[in-house]
């Protein structure tokens, strides 16, 4: 028995190691954001030794950071609340009302996600521009609106319900909109919560359409903007790698607080099973 | 309640429950889908009215080398990602499955945490780690070619350094759907084949392979889809360059109508993508149904 347990205890040692090796580019990031600039460029080993915190200071006091935050923050946040509140009241009608075109509205459902959003962005650039809507919240949260696999789960998880709650519910002389919020969402909160986190990291994380959306500096979402800190600040190290960690910060403290909801929510919206 | 009275009150629901994201759906998706499908025909520039010029920006298609270029740049990319990742994913689904406890959990969270950030973090972090004064990796890199490279301005070296950068940013997500599929597999199946003396070698290959092929199939396609629509970490890390060997068919679409105004033409461009993911997206359909039935 031994043995086994020393080959498993070294196994387990390698896939570790692996792993650390695997995440070494975001240490060697933290690494470096806490190094001067000077130290940077002489070849001082891989371990932190220094917490020199002038980098995180002088980005978060020179660039438009904390805007792009607060962009971020708000479309992303916005754009989740409508994605939920619309998918799951579509996915209920379709998964507890009779109503003419419900399998066809089910059937466009399923075939858009089949479209590759890029490829429909010029047309909606064109749109936002005939609204008005270039360079504001409103323009990057409205086609980012599209995400079909809320709906789809939705419905797969309100169908699994027994009827004859609903039976009990109705019977009291409650309507399809006190189901919904009384009976259906709360025993969903869970995969809720799952689609929550993961349409808001989705949204915050979408480059490209903010990217063509957005040209004012103050209206940039986090990883939009901190591309135009690149040329602004030439060659400096330290500074991008503190720009990089304080715009990665909440994704990954967020990740690391929800990581079994995370988790759930990417096999979910993939169809697997956990 | 009489039955026509509960009726009509059902079919009010339905409509009050369905419209706004069928409003949603249709302003933001339908009418876009329509209007880039009608646009590919016109000579419209990105702002403005054009003339229905019928198939002449298809035909201008065939007549583009950059356009092949690209197209080829997109298939050399898949071929660099899409299977070496699930390989990759796979060994590590394997191994972090072996694991128990907290060990599996940080783990599981040190292969997962990449994908969590912005790709634009992924790109400063690799153009740092890359860089060709002071990165790194460039000893490494130097080892190897005996001398550094400066890898994202090097156009044999482009591609295969941002699909690289590609797979440590996404491989997380295929980690944690082979890991699902791993766990749907029943253990009593590894006992039998252990009882009837089969190798580690045979259990995978008779046991493990064949059951988890459904998720395999399905991240394969994923991500055939996913890395088809490149654009994001060309443009933060090459912009296309050197040598449009990194130029791909959104970059073009970008460049033919936020840069060159040619609104008509980069819808065609964007038409052809279209056309090709959902014809890999429906071939994918079949497959796993076909998967499914066995």
């Amino acid at each position: 028995m031994t043995a086994r347990r020393a080959r498993n205890f070294a196994f387990s040692g390698i896939v570790l190691i692996a792993a650390m090796i695997w995440i070494f580019p975001l240490y060697w990031s933290l690494t470096t954001s806490l190094r001067s600039e000077n130290r940077i460029v002489s070849n001082a080993g891989v371990l932190i030794d220094e917490l020199n915190f002038a980098s995180y200071i002088e980005v978060l006091s020179t660039s438009k950071l904390p805007i792009w935050y607060l962009n971020s923050v708000a479309t992303s946040s916005i754009t989740t609340a409508i994605v939920l509140v619309t998918g799951m009241m579509c996915a209920y009608a379709l998964s507890q009302l009779q109503f003419p075109g419900r399998k066809a509205l089910y059937l466009l459902v399923v075939a858009s996600f089949m479209v590759p959003v890029p490829a429909l962005y010029v047309a909606q650039f064109i749109l936002m521009s005939d609204l008005g809507l270039v360079n504001t919240w409103w323009g990057i949260i409205l086609p980012q609106l599209i995400v079909p696999v809320v709906v789809i789960v939705y419905k797969q998880f309100f169908d699994a319900i027994p009827k004859e709650m609903r039976e009990a519910v109705l019977l009291d002389g409650g309507g399809e909109f006190t189901l919904l919020f009384k009976l259906y969402l709360p025993l969903n909160w869970g995969i809720t919560a799952a689609l929550a986190i993961i349409t808001f990291i989705s949204t915050w994380n979408n480059f490209f359409w903010p990217f063509l959306i957005v040209t004012s500096e103050s209206m940039m979402t986090i990883p939009v903007g901190i591309t135009q800190v690149n040329d602004a600040f030439g060659v400096a190290y330290a500074r991008m790698m503190a720009l990089a960690l304080l715009a990665a910060a909440p994704v990954i403290i967020g990740y690391l607080i929800f990581q079994k909801r995370v988790t759930e929510a990417v096999m979910i919206s993939a169809g697997v099973k956990g | 309640m009489s039955k026509l009275k509960r009726r009509r009150r059902e079919l009010r629901a339905a409509g009050l429950l369905t419209a706004p994201f069928l409003f949603v759906f249709t302003v933001f998706f339908l009418y876009p889908t329509y209007k880039v499908i009608a646009l590919s025909f016109t000579d419209a520039p990105l702002i403005g009215e054009g003339q229905w010029i019928g198939f002449a920006n298809y035909a201008k298609l065939l007549n583009d080398r950059l356009f092949f270029t690209s197209l080829w740049n997109n298939l050399y990319f898949v071929l660099l990602t899409v299977v070496p990742t699930t390989v990759i994913a796979l060994l590590i689904a394997l191994a972090v499955s072996k694991l128990k406890g907290r060990m599996q959990a940080l783990v599981l969270t040190l292969f997962f945490l990449p994908y969590v950030l912005p790709v634009s973090v992924v790109t400063l972090i690799w153009a740092w780690m890359l860089d060709f004064q002071f990165g790194i990796l460039q000893p490494l890199i130097a080892a190897v070619t005996g001398k550094p490279v400066p890898v994202f301005r090097n156009p044999y070296w482009v591609m295969p350094m941002i699909a690289v950068v590609t797979i440590w940013w996404t491989n997380g997500f295929n980690v944690l759907l082979l890991i699902a599929g791993l766990r749907n597999i029943p253990q009593d199946l590894y006992e039998a084949a252990s009882l009837d003396g089969a190798t580690p070698w045979q259990r995978f290959w008779r046991v493990t392979w064949p059951l988890l092929w459904p998720v395999t199939a399905l991240v394969l396609t994923l991500q055939l889809i996913l890395q088809l629509k490149l654009f994001d970490q060309v443009y933060l890390l090459s912009n296309g360059g050197p040598f449009n060997s990194s130029y791909v068919v959104l970059m073009q679409m970008y460049r033919e109508a936020f840069q060159l105004n040619n609104g008509g033409y980069a819808s065609a461009i964007a038409m052809v993508l279209f056309l090709v993911i959902v014809i890999v997206s429906v071939l994918q359909f079949q497959i796993l149904r076909i998967g499914g039935r066995k």
